[in-house]
């Protein structure tokens, strides 16, 4: 039976995500479609049908789809579900919003954040802030995932697949969009980033982000941040960076002034090389830490910016 | 208008946990238990909403073991005014916790209910989403801020990009985020009263919901343990590390 990617999108492109979870999907079985559901969503859909290895893209227009409602979205998944084997959606917040409310819908259980999918009906999760893998298996006719995006790499480009129009359901009229606060950046997106400089409560106020800004823009890095730093008001909720934030896995990630608390570990543990800068040299985070420095992060962080700009 | 809140006994944020030798869970004896941090933030909404005589009573749910009481007494203690427990010593999955939810909500007709977006064990983030789908009503995920007004709720809730408000019809079920609120400590004499409140016991058979999991758990290991590194003195020394060993700048 064939999977149906869920994507999430800008109106012109498909989330980068929705690549990983096309190349999830892939490991569950071959038939992959992908539904985009918006309003003009016609752009999107043509990016979703340039990922290699999706053969079809469903695509539902409708007013009611335009802001990812999930009071809207999910009755559309359900409708669609009976000719699915499993429904798959990136663990973001519009996954996570969304894809628990079309399992319920369908009275299956939902997989969360699946990190690896070891046969079409078991996959392993994190739980407890990643401190434990948990290899689950469902006995649900169809199977609702969620899967981690940093953990399943995106397929090439270069698709082709035919796109059909799918009909939409009436609004359900239980919510509306009001607007959105998002945050303005040019600095690469923090969960796609191959850098991340990320500051914690050492930092001491939102101003002094700005010497991690100077050195993220030299590393072309996006900015992270710990649970402490966004609950101080230092930066905005979008930056934080661990169990119930985000999950990144980038090639380098520099931790300023983070202790290493392990929810914040859960988020980024899966880097492949992490740099600590710490004054206290018992903090946590030096022992995931492949180098550390242990000092005061005012003076180390404009050496580091000066010093990466030698290149 | 009742609020309904729902209160999960967890592993204590605080503990460093241990999988089980026989990789069949994770080792709960002997090992502090609180209520779930985003619950406490659930419960503390409820009981602002109270204050301010938007809510008329504020109701703290739980399910699982005789021990949940505990977490319910928590909730008394901050300043709700009586529990249910749906008590059962079987695994409950978040389907089931929905449906056991579903089916107090049927009975007590709460205008809100409040649950934390996760609970900080199975990570799972869904039983609100799930309940909401259950009773047919709107949903106000990751709520960062919430405000009531007439037949609905106004939701700022935390996304991927940073923030969205939408306006969601009443009843709905909200999830909460970390920046809600700050959840108050329960006083010594709310502590005390709170043993005179009353706490329901219901059994999953007797609301009619089967609660047999879904999801099987194979095993349950250690995640791969990352090494510590080396401590390097200077900046320049770390930079010719990050250009030449890792090769990752």
């Amino acid at each position: 039976m064939a999977i149906l990617v869920v994507a999430a999108h800008d109106g012109k492109t498909v989330r980068a995500n929705v690549s990983s979870a096309v190349a999830a999907a892939t490991q569950m079985g071959s038939d992959v479609h992908v539904l985009v559901a918006g309003s003009n969503a016609g752009e999107a859909a043509k990016s979703a049908a340039a990922i290699a290895g999706v053969a079809k893209v469903l695509q539902a227009e409708d007013a009611a789809y335009a802001n990812w409602l999930a009071e809207d979205i999910a009755p559309l998944v359900v409708k669609l579900a009976p000719g699915y084997s499993h429904i798959v959606m990136a663990a973001d917040s519009v996954g996570k919003n969304i894809a628990p409310r079309v399992a319920a819908l369908l009275d299956v259980a939902q997989i969360s954040e699946a990190i690896q999918v070891v046969s079409p009906d078991t996959f392993v999760r994190p739980i407890y802030a990643g401190n434990a893998m948990a290899t689950v298996q469902s006995g649900d006719k169809i199977k609702v995932v969620t899967i981690r995006p940093t953990n399943f790499k995106a397929g090439a480009g270069g698709g082709s697949a035919p796109i059909e129009q799918t009909a939409g359901g009436a609004a359900s009229g239980l919510s509306s969009f009001v607007g959105a606060e998002l945050s303005k950046s040019e600095r690469p997106e923090l969960t796609s980033a191959k850098i991340v400089v990320s500051g914690g409560r050492g930092l001491a106020s939102g101003e002094n982000f700005k010497m991690l800004e100077a050195l993220a823009d030299k590393l072309g890095a996006g900015l992270g941040a710990s649970r402490a730093a966004v609950d101080a008001g230092y930066v905005p909720n979008d930056y934080q960076v661990g169990q119930t934030g985000k999950v990144v896995a980038p090639d380098l990630y520099i931790a300023i002034g983070i202790s290493g608390a392990i929810q914040h570990l859960a988020g980024m543990k899966d880097s492949k090389t992490i740099v600590a800068i710490n004054k206290d040299e018992e903090a946590p985070i030096f022992q995931v830490a492949d180098y550390g420095i242990v000092g005061d992060l005012f003076q180390i962080v404009p050496e580091l910016t000066a010093a990466v700009e030698k290149k | 208008m009742k609020v309904l809140v729902a209160v999960k006994r967890v592993i204590d944020y605080n503990v460093k946990i241990r999988v089980k030798a026989d990789n069949t869970g994770v080792e709960t004896a002997n090992v502090k238990m609180s209520m779930n941090p985003f619950d406490e933030i659930a419960v503390e909404e409820a009981l602002r909403m109270k204050e301010k005589g938007l809510a008329t009573e504020v109701i703290a749910f739980s399910a699982g073991p005789a021990q949940c009481q505990e977490t319910i007494r928590t909730a008394l203690a901050m300043g709700a005014d009586r529990g249910i427990l749906v008590q059962t010593d079987a695994e409950l999955q978040p389907l089931a916790v929905a449906k056991l939810l579903k089916a107090v909500v049927d009975k007590e007709q709460p205008g809100l209910v409040i649950v934390g977006k996760q609970a900080i064990d199975d990570d799972s983030n869904q039983t609100g989403q799930m309940l909401a789908a259950l009773l047919g009503w709107s949903q106000g995920t990751f709520a960062n801020k919430l405000h009531l007004a007439d037949g609905s709720a106004e939701v700022k809730r935390e996304v991927d990009g940073g923030l969205e408000n939408i306006k969601i019809k009443l009843p709905a079920v909200i999830t909460t985020d970390l920046r809600l609120n700050e959840p108050r400590y329960a006083s010594l004499p709310n502590i005390m009263k709170a043993k005179k409140k009353p706490i329901e016991t219901l059994a999953p058979d007797a609301l009619g919901v089967d609660v047999a999991p879904r999801l099987k758990t194979l095993k349950v290991e250690e995640p791969p343990k990352r090494k510590a590194g080396i401590k390097v003195k200077t900046v320049a020394e770390l930079v010719d590390k990050l250009r030449n060993e890792a090769g990752v700048i």
